[in-house]
């Protein structure tokens, strides 16, 4: 017999568990006393991420939740909440918090995401068109053919105010109706799925869960511009998106929603998989369009844009997958609906990776508009380990750091750009103190140098002179004038550079260096590494008062250098030391020191 | 199947339509497993073999099995949704074997949920069945 309520009380590691378990415990304690254990039970949960408003308690089947619970509060709850059926008000977290930034007719529960782009994710099984076409797939496409001409798709796209997904954030009418206007006897739809930056994933997770959703919007837009042909262009990193896509795409021919003729129309559209080898410098579209002309993939100088002269010197639509999958929503609910979600000059929601040192990292779609605060701190469940938060990058190797400055900035097309970094295609990783930013700096140029094609010298050259000018830094043999010839260089680069990879590739270097110069300042004067990640500048030592002699970090130390009798002090060998860190973990009692 | 026209997709979308109703509020218990390439390195399919050995071992013939893409919540891989009538639907993460086997035997048997594994559902469906009211 199923109960009448459950009560789940939040218990995330990340969180004041001791506060949580108290809340539990007195909420377990009270169901007994007043006799209602067989019509309630109490649980801890993993994580909901209300970590600021400890504890977090969740009512089912009515989804109530209340936060700020303390244990005091568990009477109440049990004789008011669950005996009686009165919420207890002073309690109920406030969905005005997440209303503001949703559509008045989508139901604002307490979670900030808003999923339009992975409307289908996690719910429908994408190997399966019957479950598509019970969350109304392919409606939107019929709409497009029976009750739309051409510029009226076009106009519903410029209502939206739909911007490319793919990082460039160019208006995507915009882009339909240069293509749709030069004369043609052939035209091609592209989406873009060569997803390639770092820690980023939004574009396989969309592929995989819900991939009709991107047949069907480039049919749109074949529709629309008066392309008969698609292709999708994608890494063969992603077996499974291409499982599913080759999947979706046999099913789609055989119900006659892609192929001769679609629904009894006189419109033809088809679509083929082009698959990658996986060069970053392919996400640029003129470089994936000669990609899929048979070529090597390296990118040429635009105008012509592609809208133009793109795929076999025909004009081309090119769009990425997170802008595909929204498109279908925009036709069905209207551009209006969707150009109200989001700030002036950004429209709708964004889905982003959220990754590195936050407790809750995940695939998340907030509206515009929403702050890092609410991303990070509610939706992630803050900083692993309650750390120090330091910066978020945004944007991948193209992209830059945002300081806790900017932690209650809107997010943007715009204001991100303001700060020199970029929308990018959605990756998001979290910085916490031990994370330094020379460091980061270096990893993103060791990147962009070896994705680089080559062809254009301010790319090839500029970015390997970056890339040994940060190293020196990172190895203590920085000067001044290093700093100032990163500037320079990484200038240069941005105006002279012949696409987007090398004109953005000093920009990770250029915005650490704006927000965190001081930290390239130790490196160079006082060679040390304050976050304590730049190997080469590291001691580890011993603290004598510190050290049991319990000779565990002997036993760690892979080359041996650490001596010591048991129970006594222990000492590392400095000129053997390979500063891996392995003890400075193992230590119980904080013995080991690192400067 | 034979190439749809306007009306034959109509009639497609009625039955599809119908049997997902008849799924997510019929008297059928399902677990849903999502198996996006995160989920299934983290465990997944070992995960649905559990479930589908123990399903068998209690005789639970009625019980679907399904699969579905990413759910987003990457900190609790592998995710699975559970829906059982008469019950809220329950998201549960870190679902390996084990926690499989218990949840079978404890959630779809015996209508208790299981401590230290719900996770909350990332965001509201916000579309419902139809994305727009009338087309």
């Amino acid at each position: 017999m199923a109960f009448k309520h459950y009560v789940l009380v939040c218990g995330g590691e990340g969180c004041n568990t001791k506060r949580a378990l108290a809340v539990h415990d007195a909420l377990l304690k009270e169901v007994r006393e007043q006799g209602v254990e067989n019509e309630v039970q109490v649980l801890k949960t993993g994580s909901f991420g209300f970590c600021g408003e400890c504890a977090a308690v969740q009512i089912l089947p009515d989804q109530t939740l209340y936060v700020d619970v303390q244990a005091g509060d568990a009477a109440a709850i049990v004789t008011q909440h669950l005996k009686q059926g009165r919420p207890v008000a002073r309690l109920l977290f406030d969905p005005q918090t997440t209303a503001k930034y949703f559509p008045k007719d989508v139901p604002a529960g307490h979670q900030k995401q808003l999923r339009i782009v992975l409307r289908n994710c996690g719910v429908i099984d994408p190997e399966r068109i019957e479950d598509y076409l019970a969350r109304e797939g392919y409606a939107a496409l019929e709409k497009a053919l029976f009750k739309m001409k051409p510029d009226d798709v076009i106009e519903e796209l410029k209502k939206s105010g739909l911007r490319g997904r793919g990082g460039g954030g160019y208006p995507t009418w915009q882009k339909w109706l240069f293509t749709k206007k030069v004369a043609s006897d052939q035209k091609y739809i592209i989406c873009n799925a060569d997803e390639g930056d770092p820690g980023a994933y939004m574009d396989r997770s969309t592929l995989e869960g819900d991939p009709h959703s991107i047949l069907e919007a480039m049919a749109i837009a074949g529709y629309t511009v008066g392309a008969s042909q698609g292709y999708i262009y994608i890494r063969a990193e992603y077996p499974l998106a291409i499982n599913r896509l080759n999947m979706a795409i046999a099913q789609a021919r055989e119900l006659g929603l892609l192929g001769q003729g679609i629904l009894g129309s006189g419109f033809d559209f088809d679509i083929e998989l082009r698959l990658g080898a996986g060069a970053f410098v392919c996400g640029e579209e003129t470089a994936l369009i000669t990609s899929i002309e048979g070529n090597r993939g390296m990118p040429s100088p635009r105008p012509p844009y592609p809208a133009v002269k793109g795929l076999w010197q025909k004009p081309t639509v090119i769009n990425n997958v997170e802008t595909w999958a929204a498109i279908p929503v925009i036709l069905l609910k209207g551009g209006d609906w969707f150009g109200k979600i989001g700030t002036a000059t950004s429209k709708g929601t964004k889905v982003f990776a959220l990754t590195g040192k936050v407790n809750n990292c995940g695939l998340i779609e907030v509206p515009m508009g929403i702050t890092l605060r609410e991303i990070i701190y509610e939706i992630g469940g803050g900083i692993l380990g309650g750390k120090a938060f330091k910066a978020v990058q945004t944007g991948g190797p193209s992209g830059g750091v945002i300081t806790k400055d900017y932690l209650d900035m809107p997010i943007d097309y715009e204001s991100l750009g303001q700060l020199g970094s970029i929308m990018g295609s959605g990756g998001m990783i979290v910085m916490d103190e031990d994370d330094c930013m020379v460091d980061v700096s270096k990893f993103y140029l060791e990147f962009t140098v070896d994705e680089s094609c080559g062809k254009c010298a301010p790319c090839r050259i500029g970015g390997r002179t970056l890339y040994n000018l940060v190293d020196k830094i990172s190895k203590g043999q920085g000067t001044l004038h290093d700093i100032e010839q990163i500037r320079d260089i990484g200038h240069a680069m941005r105006k002279a550079s012949l696409c987007g990879l090398g004109q953005t590739a000093p920009n990770p270097a250029i915005s650490t260096l704006k927000y965190f110069e001081a930290e390239y300042l130790a490196h160079i004067n006082d060679k040390k590494c304050p976050a304590g990640k730049c190997r080469d500048l590291l001691t580890f030592f011993i603290l004598p008062d510190k050290c049991i002699g319990c000779t565990l970090c002997a036993r760690r130390c892979p080359v041996n250098c650490i001596s010591g009798d048991r129970r006594a002090v222990h000492v590392i060998d400095a000129a053997k030391c390979i500063k891996c860190g392995e003890c400075y973990q193992a230590c119980k009692f904080g013995a080991v020191e690192r400067t | 199947m034979s190439k749809l026209t306007r009306e034959g997709l109509a009639n497609a979308r009625a039955r599809a339509e119908a049997h997902w109703q008849q799924r997510w509020a019929g008297r059928q218990a399902q677990i849903i497993i999502g198996m996006g390439t995160c989920g299934i390195a983290a465990g997944a399919r070992k995960a649905w073999d559990a479930f589908a050995d123990e399903l068998k071992k209690n005789n639970l013939t009625d019980v679907r099995l399904e699969q579905t893409g990413c759910m987003g919540l990457c900190y609790s891989e592998p995710t699975v949704e559970v829906r059982v009538p008469d019950m809220p639907p329950i998201i549960y993460g870190k679902v390996d074997a084990e926690v499989a086997r218990r949840i079978v035997r404890k959630h779809i048997v015996g209508k208790l949920l299981i401590n230290d594994h719900i996770f909350d559902r990332p965001a509201n469906d916000a579309f419902g069945k139809k994305i727009a009211d009338s087309r």
